[in-house]
């Protein structure tokens, strides 16, 4: 007996895909595999007990009856009466549950049977790729909200037509292609943008390639951008069309040129900074924020420890600590990052050589060690910054670079009395009042030029294949940032 | 009888999740609202029939028993025996599932319960957001999701 078990996660509330899934004798509209299906006997597509025939694309035929169908579980079950293929006692089921965090849908779809001896493996590899997993992707191509190409989707006059760059499966950066979508009109606390600038970050290339699970393809990547306020939804009040604003948050979706999103992650931007500079710096420059005044508020006279200084939000920790009148020593590979790192600020780099991180920093500290250490580096540099911290300092690991930092044994804290922080970005922006106070000193700090913005390098939209490249061949230095199309070639 | 529930994504495979979160004991480790936990009488964690004492971080201290526990399904189901909530015949049920597409975790989290009729909402809202829904974020800042 083979048992074959496959499941996923699909972006459409569970009322869509029950709509397309309990339709006994839907298939032909959805499944690749399905050239034409036919009810016996004049029964009904709900009658429990119906049989279905299906006509494959391979040309094989299968009669497989409605076992149970509950419109309360949203679950059915059926069985093969008979088939050209060889499965044998051949019973399956569909199950769908809410996923409640994000309005989303649990599909599982399981089956047991048996086969002629020898052919397990093979059998189960077609039913589990070509019959289930086969229908997961055209349900997910049918009802998924973002980027729904085949959907003659409801036009009403009120939508507003645009492009995104969208992914329809995880992988390199050739997934990347352009497609028109259009922006819905904004509901109840929704806002609706005609974006300007978009920013590029590496979380970037992760959603797209998906390492991080915030992007569940079809859909466009992206955490930043800037624009204008084309149309509010009702109940929105902080903000009105015509204004330029910004974001700097999850969900995924900013490569496009038009978007609708929940007002409350949109924030005003000042005149002086512009829709470009913005793109920019909203991302990073909301992580240093946190970083240096919430996560670890940096006091005068702290040495502050600061991984790869050089790079985005390490060149601001460096800048905005020093500012602060902390002691700043930035940890990098090269010299040409640690000429970086010093104009950006630190007063020390050090660099990978005959003695150990943790005490060159002891070296450079009279023994004591660092007050706080900014670790976005992870697996590779976590237990040389607790060994390089002071007594009682503070460890914030707030990234991975070099991979997960896996399981450690917290008793080993107690070396230095070690605070550790773990933060994560959406718990420091959920809120209006939140991201106006970041944003507030963000934007206080730019203005007084603590804070500098560096754009590197500015692209079309429709080239952020070639902006992932770039990035994962670390070719840049500063910000990339992506202009709508239509916009770039105005200039 | 009042019914809630809450379910979510976590970036990882069950099994993962699963060792993290099995121990009947284990609360603290994981869940931000609770601060310490005990087993009474010194009996091991994964005993069926068990109780567990612990204290919320907001001071409230509740004693749960474990109904059922299954490595097999992933799978944990408790009664409240002692709280300050003011439930009765609460029987709640943490599980897990594997999806199969990208690894990951689908997490679903059930109580059912008897309270006075004008309690339902505050209730529901209570166990749904800050317990249920507060610990799968607690997961998905761990595990990702």
């Amino acid at each position: 007996m083979v048992a074959v078990r496959r499941s996923t996660v699909i972006d459409a509330p569970i009322s869509a895909v029950w709509d397309v899934l309990r339709d006994f004798n839907g298939h032909e509209s959805w499944h690749p595999a399905v050239r034409r299906s036919d009810l016996e006997d004049g029964r009904r597509t709900d009658q429990i007990g119906a049989v279905r025939n299906f006509s494959l694309e391979s040309g094989d035929r299968i009669r497989e009856r409605l076992l149970s169908l509950s419109d309360k579980d949203k679950r059915l079950r059926y069985c093969i009466v008979d088939a050209d293929v060889p499965l044998q006692n051949y019973v399956a089921e569909i199950a769908l549950k809410p996923v409640t965090d994000g309005n989303r849908t649990f599909w599982s779809w399981t089956s047991t049977f048996g086969t002629p001896k020898g052919r397990e493996n093979e059998l189960a590899k077609l039913v589990a790729e070509g019959v289930y997993e086969a229908g997961f992707d055209a349900v997910r191509q049918r009802v998924e909200r973002v980027g729904r190409p085949a959907a003659p989707a409801i036009r009403n006059g009120a939508s507003l037509p645009g492009t995104a760059m969208v992914i329809d499966r995880h992988g390199g950066p050739e997934e990347l292609h352009a497609r028109p979508v259009d922006a819905l009109p904004p509901g109840p606390g929704q806002v609706r943008l005609r974006q300007t600038a978009i920013g590029v970050n590496f979380i970037d290339v992760y959603c797209r390639s998906g390492y991080f699970d915030l992007l569940n393809p079809p859909g466009a990547p992206g955490m930043e951008a800037a624009g204008v306020v084309e149309s509010i939804g009702p109940d929105v009040r902080h903000l009105k069309p015509g204004q330029r604003v910004g974001y700097a948050c999850p969900p995924v979706g900013a490569y496009a040129s038009v978007r609708t999103m929940d007002a409350h992650l949109v924030f005003p931007l000042p005149d002086f900074l512009d829709d470009r500079q913005a793109a920019a710096i909203l991302l990073k420059g909301i992580s240093a924020e946190f970083l240096l005044h919430r996560v670890h508020p940096v006091r005068e006279g702290e040495t502050v420890l600061v991984y790869a200084p050089a790079g985005g939000v390490g060149q601001l920790l460096c800048r905005w600590a020093n500012r602060l009148g902390a002691t700043v020593i930035g940890a990098t590979s090269s010299e040409d990052k640690a000429r970086i790192a010093r104009a950006a600020g630190a007063h020390h780099v050090i660099l990978p050589g005959r003695d150990s991180l943790e005490k060159q920093v002891r070296d450079l500290t009279q023994g004591r060690g660092a007050d706080v250490i900014y670790d976005a580096v992870g697996r590779d540099t976590f237990d040389h910054s607790v060994a390089a911290l002071a007594n009682c300092g503070h460890l914030v690991s707030f990234g991975q670079a070099s991979g997960d930092i896996g399981p450690r044994d917290i008793g080993a804290l107690a070396s230095r009395s070690v605070t550790l922080s773990r933060p994560n970005y959406g718990h420091y922006t959920d809120t209006p009042q939140k991201l106006s106070a970041i944003t507030g000193r963000l934007f206080d700090a730019l203005r007084n030029g603590i804070l500098r913005v560096e754009i590197g390098r500015t692209l079309p939209l429709s080239a952020a294949a070639t902006a992932h490249r770039a990035l994962e061949d670390r070719e840049t230095t500063g910000a990339t940032i992506l202009i709508p199309d239509d916009l770039y070639e105005k200039g | 009888m009042t019914e809630v529930y809450a379910s979510s994504v976590i970036g990882a495979p069950a099994d993962q999740v699963w060792a993290a979160i099995r121990n009947f004991n284990g609360l603290p480790s994981w869940h931000p609202a609770i601060a310490e936990s005990r087993i009474e009488g010194g009996a091991p964690a994964d005993q069926v029939g068990c109780v567990r004492a612990f204290r919320l971080k907001d001071g409230g201290f509740i004693r749960e028993k474990l109904l059922a526990l299954s490595d097999y399904d992933f799978a944990c189901t408790y009664s409240i025996l002692e709280s300050p909530m003011g439930v009765e015949n609460y029987i709640a049920t943490l599980k897990l599932s594997p999806i199969t597409d990208g690894g990951r975790t689908f997490a679903e989290w059930s109580a059912e319960f008897d309270c006075a009729p004008e309690r339902a909402d505050e209730l529901t809202d209570l166990i749904g957001n800050n317990v249920f829904q507060g610990g799968f974020d607690a997961l998905k800042g761990r595990f990702g999701g």
